[in-house]
């Protein structure tokens, strides 16, 4: 099958590969980029381990072909953190103890970000319907809740 | 202190509902110092019993359950249970 | 121990040493790693739930270009494992999903397409899915020879009931002679998955001089050392297995799927191979949990003191016998009550669907849950309080358990008292809502631990330890190790050796983690203090038992003298070279953790919709080491008990295919699904622990099964008995009841 060439900016870097027409944005980034950060727990837009931002909107990797990605601007969980940084999110994650065994946490992390940027002051219900497309199993979501409405309050005294 | 005690040591031994189809009894006497001739004893004693049908079980010695207790000293008076197995998540 | 220490470090929330790789996309699960020239392995599935495989025919697939290596059950060298059946089927598929071939090719997607070349003859059979058909006189057998075990008189023919279990105390029959009132029950709970995020996977090398690797994620990655290597005659020594970080097991990554497999193919093949399930794989061929049918009868006086307990247990194992949790299930039913007369019968059935896995607390939230629901509608009968009921008839110390050991200290009490002063009873309900509590008992277990701790040049350490960290317990050996070294925690670095690399250690499981491989830490420790020391004597020319520990620092009690960690291990070279410590034990001492639950449950009269409002988790931690995390698993827990009470089953057709293995249709909570879930941690010391600690992780996941199920009930006003409580079965219960 021919392969497609494809420049997309991925974390900020001009990334250019080839691609199968039938590959993932996932595959790419995990197989041919090396960004394991973004997991595969599903591959049918069931659980948000594989969530990315793709111009700022969050959309699931598994769901979208690599090809799509030709002249956007893609976010992973790898872009997130300010050069040696921790972001925010991330900070507030490891503070309140919202992972387990941390699977669900890049796409989590991820997600939140895209909603605080739509919303900075989401109520706890809003923070619970829009992480909704994210899946844990080990947390019960209380800690990940209280670590998304710290990082907010964080975010906007920051502002 | 009793002379028993210098001799050998008497446990309680109380089978499952499992074993008690080999021994016919719920409760025994055995005089054993430690688990492995304790094992020795009731094979002898109940015919069908087999070691290998007490290895499936596991074993709670005065109320610990122990995962290996081939070495485990029986102390004079210890009461000793075969339980099924305990697998953990 | 002492009754109340006073702790410097353990108690304290600390930054987990895995966090930062964890929350930037660095950490590497099972599907990370990837090698130069590997390929990728699929396999092949059965579409059956039942049949006999007549022929299989490779010849096309071997053709096929992009492949390198095919295999079926024929290729696994030694025929004799136990489990070989479940890795590739034989003779016969016994579910829908079974393993029948399998290949490795040069992408995934290629493995895909050339599992289709794949030509499979079957023989349908009748499948068998449930206790009910499979005990039926004219069911079809699924193992020819199946003769039930633990029967009072040999069986003569074969059966589809593999065993009985049966457990006794008391004289049940007088003991309902002294009852009042009497209740008794059947319930029914469906076959679960444990849902892990991460899907099984694994990259695997076979090399030309026989040794091999493996990376995968499990709970115990020397048991797929021992596993695989007995399926392929290898000798361990030249298996090194690689626990990579694991995205959630619950159990259901005990066992071994892939490995094995991948490995054949490696061989064959020459390259590196991975493996990934796919989502669908996971649910039809992985986990799942027995779905159940029990029955529970309890006597009473009137003044609620309970006079006898009585259950029939009926588990489903899957196809293979001796895959279900029975015996578990028969011991834990009535161990939260101090009741005389109690007796247990317990049967396990096979049934055409994927060999049941452990999940959380093996068999105890299906058989508590018949019983919970049943002490709670006693309550309701005696006009009592359930909590008071419950403690008027409270298991404790000294309580003689059913399965035969008396409790040691236990928390039951302080947990049912913190229940009944908890903020959420004393809240009023609403309009459509139910209240539930319930009580869960786990044992908990101890078993084989090691542990090394190398300290380095600058008197920092590392600890090594062979206990996958599934939910943060690097953490927890951190500050254990902080605790008995008397320095700082972030002195501490804490990773997860290999088999080569580490003595043995059993898998993490049975909530063993913190307490039994925090006891190697601590024996590991304390053989560090005992060599700083030795050195530290060794330098000042006194003896050993002449210099104090304390502060992290050496104090010469003979004269003038301090040494830090860092000054003894940097001139380690002149006192005897490197220091590092040991702790390779077989933990004794295992006590276990009881919990209470409340739910809050509303429920929508017109569409049968269910809202957990409020939840509490209560449970005795023995002394919670790293209170987050604590936390964090009674939450998890009461989640996954939630799921299991409310919507999560196994759907199957006619012809026993399973129809929902995905998220979608497999619906496990969201997080708008759930409220907050409060939790209080009681602390019951483990005297067998030098710090306190009881194994946490598995009865969180008990109590929820009951505590919905009369929350529920309550709420609409009708006794619900079958699991999970989904919409449609809510709003069939409503319409029959009008
Ligand atoms: S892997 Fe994309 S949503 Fe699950
Ligand atoms: S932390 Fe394990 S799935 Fe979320």
């Amino acid at each position: 099958m021919q392969k497609t060439h494809v420049t997309a900016t991925v974390n900020g870097d001009v990334k250019e590969f080839l691609c199968d027409p039938s590959d993932t944005l996932l595959q790419v980034l995990r197989d041919e980029l090396g960004l394991t950060g973004t997991k595969e727990g599903c591959g049918s837009g069931d659980c948000g381990a594989c969530s990315v931002l793709i111009n700022d909107r969050l959309v699931c990797s598994c769901l979208v072909l690599g090809v799509e990605a030709n002249g956007e601007a893609i976010e992973t969980v790898e872009g997130i953190g300010e050069g040696d940084k921790l972001h925010v999110i991330q900070e507030k994650f490891l503070e309140h103890a919202a992972l387990q065994c941390g699977i669900c946490t890049p796409g989590l992390v991820v997600s939140t970000k895209a909603l605080l940027e739509e919303n900075p002051d989401p109520s706890e219900e809003e923070a619970r319907y829009y992480l909704a497309g994210n899946l844990c199993r080990c947390t019960g979501y209380d800690k990940i809740i209280k670590a998304v409405m710290d990082a907010a309050k964080t975010m906007r005294e920051k502002a | 202190m009793r002379l028993d005690h210098c001799y050998s040591m008497t446990a309680h031994v109380i089978f499952s509902s499992e074993l008690q189809k080999f021994t016919g009894v719920r409760e025994a006497t055995v005089q054993a110092e430690d688990y492995r001739s304790l094992v020795i004893e009731i094979t002898d004693r109940y015919e069908g019993l087999s070691a290998a049908d007490i290895e499936d079980m596991s074993v709670a010695i005065n109320g610990e359950i122990i995962v290996e207790p081939m070495l485990e000293k029986i102390d004079h008076g210890s009461e000793v249970h075969f339980l099924y197995r305990i697998e953990g998540g | 121990m002492s009754e109340a220490q006073d702790f410097k470090y353990i108690g304290q929330r600390t930054i987990r040493p895995d966090g930062h790789d964890k929350v930037t996309g660095r950490a590497n699960y099972a599907a990370d790693l990837s090698l130069p020239g590997m390929i990728w392995g699929k396999i092949l599935r059965s579409p059956h739930a039942h049949a006999l495989i007549n022929r299989i025919d490779t010849s096309k697939a071997e053709a096929d270009p992009n492949v390198f290596a095919v295999m079926t059950h024929a290729d696994i060298p030694n025929q004799t494992a136990s489990g070989i059946r479940n890795i590739l089927a034989r003779d016969k598929v016994f579910y829908h999903g079974h393993a029948v071939a399998a290949v490795a090719a040069v992408s995934e997607a290629a493995a895909e397409r050339a599992l289709g070349l794949i030509e499979v003859d079957y023989s349908i059979l009748k499948p068998v899915m449930n206790i009910d058909d499979a005990t039926s006189n004219d069911s079809p057998i699924l193992h020819d020879d199946l003769f039930t075990k633990g029967m009072p008189e040999e069986p003569k023919a074969p059966s589809n009931v593999a065993s009985r279990n049966e457990l006794s105390k008391g004289d049940i029959e007088a003991g309902f002679a002294e009852a009042e009132v009497v209740i008794e029950r059947e319930f029914r709970t469906a076959t679960v998955h444990q849902g892990y995020i991460e899907p099984h996977a694994c990259t695997v090398r076979y090399d030309e001089d026989g040794h091999s690797m493996i990376w995968c994620s499990t709970q115990g990655h020397f048991a797929v050392r021992a596993t695989t290597a007995s399926m392929l005659n290898i000798e361990q020594t030249k298996l090194n297995v690689i626990a990579s970080e694991i995205g959630g097991g619950f159990g259901g990554k005990l066992g071994v799927y892939l490995e094995p497999v991948a490995l054949v193919l490696s061989k064959k093949s020459g390259r590196p191979v991975k493996m990934q399930m796919d989502r669908n794989e996971v649910f039809m061929a992985s986990g799942p949990g027995s779905a159940t049918r029990n029955w529970v009868k309890i006597g009473a006086k009137k003044d609620g003191t309970i006079t006898a307990m009585e259950a029939k247990l009926c588990y489903e194992a899957g196809w293979a016998p001796g895959s279900s949790p029975l015996g578990p299930a028969c011991m834990t039913v009535f161990t939260p009550y101090d009741v005389d007369n109690q007796y247990v019968e317990g049967y396990e059935v096979v049934v055409n669907k994927a060999r049941c896995a452990a999940y959380r607390a093996p068999g105890a939230p299906q058989s508590e849950y018949a019983c919970e629901m049943v002490i709670n509608e006693l309550a309701d009968e005696l006009g009592m309080d359930p909590i008071d009921l419950r403690l008027k008839n409270v298991a404790k110390e000294g309580t003689q358990t059913m399965y035969g050991p008396k409790l040691k200290a236990v928390g039951l009490v302080e947990c049912l008292e913190a229940a009944r002063d908890s903020a959420q009873y004393k809240t009023a309900l609403k309009e459509n809502q139910g209240r539930g509590v319930a009580s869960g008992f786990w044992f908990n277990v101890g078993g084989e631990s090691s542990v090394v701790i190398n300290m380095n040049e600058d008197g920092t350490g590392t600890i090594v330890e062979g206990s996958p960290d599934i939910g943060g317990s690097r953490a927890s050996m951190q500050m254990m190790a902080a605790e008995e070294l008397q320095m700082p925690v972030e002195a501490f670095s804490a990773i997860i050796g290999d088999t080569q690399n580490l003595p043995y250690s059993n898998p993490t499981g049975g909530s063993r983690t913190t307490f039994a491989t925090g006891m190697a830490v601590v024996e590991a420790a304390a053989d560090v203090v005992s060599q700083l020391k030795e050195r530290a004597a060794a330098t000042w020319n006194i003896t050993p038992e002449q210099v104090e520990w304390k502060d992290g620092k050496a104090f010469n009690t003979k004269g003038e003298g301090v040494l830090t960690a860092a000054e003894i291990c940097g001139s380690a070279a002149k006192t005897g070279g490197h220091i590092s410590g040991r702790g390779n034990i077989s933990a004794r001492g295992a006590s276990p953790s009881f919990a209470v639950h409340l739910a809050d449950i509303e429920v929508d009269p017109d569409t049968g919709k269910t809202t957990v409002v409020r939840y509490t988790a209560i449970q005795d931690a023995g002394k919670a080491i790293h209170p987050s995390y604590v936390e964090g698993q009674y939450q998890g827990g009461s989640a996954q008990g939630i799921g299991w009470a409310l919507n999560e089953e196994y759907v199957y057709s006619s012809d026993g295919r399973l129809e929902n293995p995905g998220f979608l249709d497999y619906r496990i909570p969201l997080a708008s699904d759930l409220p907050m879930i409060e939790t209080v941690i009681v602390e019951v010391p483990n005297s067998f622990h030098p710090f306190g600690v009881r194994g946490i992780g598995e009865t969180g996941i008990i109590p929820p099964l009951a505590a919905c199920g009369t929350a529920v009930s309550n709420a609409i006003g009708i006794r619900m008995s079958e699991l999970p409580m989904s919409p449609p079965k809510i709003l069939k219960a409503i319409q029959d009841a009008s």
